[in-house]
């Protein structure tokens, strides 16, 4: 646990610091529509339900402004290579990108959850004090309509009594854009549960560009000016404080009191949406120009398993060890960018993906380039882009685990632990790298050729974790996983329980990588 | 898009919507809003939706994740046979379902998400998808029998000139694809 936390302190801080400012706004819009003046009438139809509705808004404000740019990965990359000279630890939740992603949509579903629910009874109040004929402050506010002699200024939007709440709901832009932009969000996220994401990435994918409708529906919701404070003006000669007592006089000439007069809020969502949404945009066009570069591709391998490995070279490209690529494919799909991890070296001359059909594109390209055609299909490629893995690099022993086509980031690692070695890099603490792949096929390493001992079944971790600890009684040792949740529990308990309590004896750190 | 099975996202999509319908019926009778009864019908509805989207079918290819819990559900959705295999069928009742929740506006989004989930499960039946319940498989036997003894003798092995040749020079079938930049000796165990 100390040791997460000294890696992650960072990412907890960006962490409290945005839940912090979720609760501060919310806080704040809360009371300003509880506690102030201008809204004294409106919460004597409404009630509290205000308050949440426009608190809870500005909190999805707030979401929507920042959802969009854990996504901009161009410019994470190009702020990571700037931060080169930061610590490590600080640039370690750009690689979080994706999880910070995530947990704002959660806090957007929420947030939205709770303002749907206030404004249906807002809707329901409003309905209900049009109805109503009890001479009441609330069914004589509701009363004042456009033809009011002092003005034309209304607070409820529900202006005759056959109105009803659904009718104004799909006739005003606040309503229609509200269910609009709620069923995209919905969409988007059925689509984006993990199941389908791991096994239907292209539905994802295509769906989840409702964004657009989301962001749309957000910028247009506020026009309608629905929700409606008392003016200045009204205020400064007929303060709620002292005239809403005598409601009943305002019509009165000798009242000191005019009927309030109201104005709708101005929308202000579009000012929180544009700078991101400009952003992204210029993220997009960039992904576009980055992908009209050449690529040449030197070398096409099938291996078994239906493995295919794509050796090629783009003027430009530099990469870190544990990188990933997207790659897009016209001739298969003119829209689908899919990523890869790297799995050549950066010392080698090359960069190389090594692709395992597991759906429709994946087993597209795999045929394309089995049937030799001439010429090859052309590859598009954006990136590099993630975590750079240089953790590995700093423990004296390393286990790297990998299953299946997990092995993919490490072989990265390993062959750049060979060169470093064969170079006598000076820098490489690495005295040893134990590599555990768990493919039942070749004796031999179909990814790096390296030499390995060959071991039958499934490993027993027990075994293994006694034998380093033994071997290796003083070191540190750093256990890395890219595979399945199971496994990665697994490992997680053999580290605490072979780690030593004597923390100058050998202690296991696991670290599992969202690759 | 030739693998989608549209029924799985079908599935997601009802089941987030028996959710919804559930939650709009729950605020809808709660707060006594006008006609709220018929909130109180999307309460059963979505709760009929949910039991009946919650046991996740089994894919095509592959191993199937299950949901926590979700085999005794499974095994009463089982019961009904074609009723509940049939995706044509469930594209109806959800339809129908959907319908009556659409009077009230704090369950018309659980009818909006449902009649779009009812859609989704025509495309699914219309492509010939159908919900089969995930096979339990039988209980793993422990680790020690899994692993078979290795060979006791070890590989034969060429002559020892064979052996100093560097490996670019190897042609041998199904020979290593890979080319190493840096020679590599052979260790000689």
């Amino acid at each position: 646990m100390g040791n997460w936390l000294v890696n992650h302190w960072f990412s907890v801080l960006i962490l409290v610091v945005w839940i912090g400012l979720n609760v501060f706004l919310f806080v704040q819009t809360f009371l300003k529509y509880e506690k102030s003046d201008e809204y004294y009438y409106t919460r004597e139809i409404l009630g509290t339900a205000l308050a949440v509705a426009r608190a809870s808004a500005r909190c999805l404000n707030f979401n929507s402004m920042l959802i969009l740019v854990p996504v901009c990965r161009n410019l994470l990359s190009f702020l990571r290579g700037t931060c080169s000279f930061c610590n490590r630890t600080l640039r370690k939740p750009l690689d979080q990108n994706l999880t910070f992603h995530k947990l704002v949509a959660y806090a957007i579903c929420i947030f939205t959850a709770i303002h749907i629910i206030a404004h249906l009874f807002n809707f329901e109040r409003y309905h209900t004090s049009q109805q109503a004929k009890d001479g009441s402050l609330a069914s004589v506010l509701s009363g004042l309509s456009h033809h009011e002699k002092y003005g034309g200024s209304w607070l409820n939007p529900f202006q005759s009594p056959n109105m009803t709440v659904l009718y104004v709901t799909f006739t005003s832009i606040a309503g229609l854009t509200g269910v609009i932009g709620t069923v995209a969000l919905i969409l988007m996220v059925t689509s984006a549960m993990e199941f389908i994401r791991r096994h239907y990435f292209e539905l994802f994918w295509f769906t989840h560009h409702l964004f657009i409708v989301y962001f749309l529906c957000l910028a247009l919701h506020g026009f309608g000016r629905i929700v409606r404070g008392q003016t200045k003006d009204s205020m400064k000669e007929s303060h709620p404080h002292k005239c809403a007592q005598s409601f009943e006089k305002w019509d009165h000439h000798d009242s000191h009191c005019r009927p309030p007069q109201f104005e709708g809020n101005p929308p202000e969502s579009w000012k929180w949406i544009v700078a991101p949404v400009i952003l992204y945009i210029f993220e997009r066009i960039l992904r576009l120009l980055r992908s009209q570069q050449r690529v040449m591709i030197t070398k096409v391998v099938m291996h078994p398993s239906k493995v295919l490995e794509l050796q090629m070279t783009k003027q430009g490209f530099s990469m870190e060890v544990g990188q990933y690529i997207f790659v897009k494919c016209p001739s298969i799909s003119l829209l689908e960018w899919h990523p890869f991890t790297l799995t050549s070296a950066p010392e080698e001359d090359f960069f190389s993906i090594h692709v395992r059909a597991a759906g429709d594109w994946t087993e597209n390209l795999i045929r394309a380039f089995e049937q030799h055609h001439s010429p090859v299909p052309r590859i598009q490629v954006d990136g590099p882009f993630g975590t750079v893995s240089e953790d590995v690099f700093q423990y004296e022993v390393a286990v790297l685990v990998g299953a299946g086509i997990g092995v993919t980031p490490f072989a990265s690692i390993l062959k750049s632990i060979w060169y470093k070695f064969q170079r006598a890099d000076h820098n490489l603490k690495i005295q040893k790298a134990g590599h555990a792949a768990l493919n039942f096929d070749k004796a031999t390493d179909i990814l790096t050729g390296l030499k390995q001992k060959t071991y039958f079944g499934r490993p027993k971790w027990e075994n293994e974790f006694s034998t380093i600890a033994t071997a290796h009684p003083k070191s540190v040792v750093g256990v890395f996983l890219c595979g399945p949740q199971t496994l990665a529990k697994n490992l997680r308990k053999c580290c605490h329980r072979y780690s030593s309590l004597d923390p100058r004896k050998v202690q296991f750190y696991f670290n599992k990588e969202n690759f | 898009m030739g693998q989608i099975e549209w029924a799985m996202w079908a599935n997601e999509q009802a089941l987030a919507s028996g959710l919804i319908l559930v939650a709009g019926g729950i605020v809808a009778t709660v707060g006594r809003f006008a006609q709220w009864y018929f909130g109180a019908y999307s309460i059963a509805a979505g709760a009929l939706v949910c039991l009946l989207e919650y046991p996740r079918g089994r894919r095509r290819k592959g191993s199937t994740m299950e949901r926590c819990g979700q085999k005794y559900v499974a095994a009463a959705v089982k019961l009904f046979g074609p009723l509940t295999r049939n995706y044509y069928v469930r594209a109806v009742l959800h339809l129908l379902l959907s319908v009556p929740a659409g009077f009230l506006l704090a369950t018309i989004l659980g009818t909006v998400c449902l009649a779009i989930a009812s859609v989704i499960y025509l495309l699914a039946a219309i492509r010939g998808e159908q919900w089969l319940p995930i096979e339990s498989k039988p209980k793993e036997r422990p680790q020690a029998e899994d692993i078979k003894p290795p060979p006791s003798n070890p590989p034969p092995r060429p002559p020892a000139e064979a052996r100093k040749k560097p490996n670019e020079d190897e042609v041998a079938a199904g020979g290593n694809p890979q080319v190493n930049p840096i020679p590599v000796t052979d260790e000689v165990v």
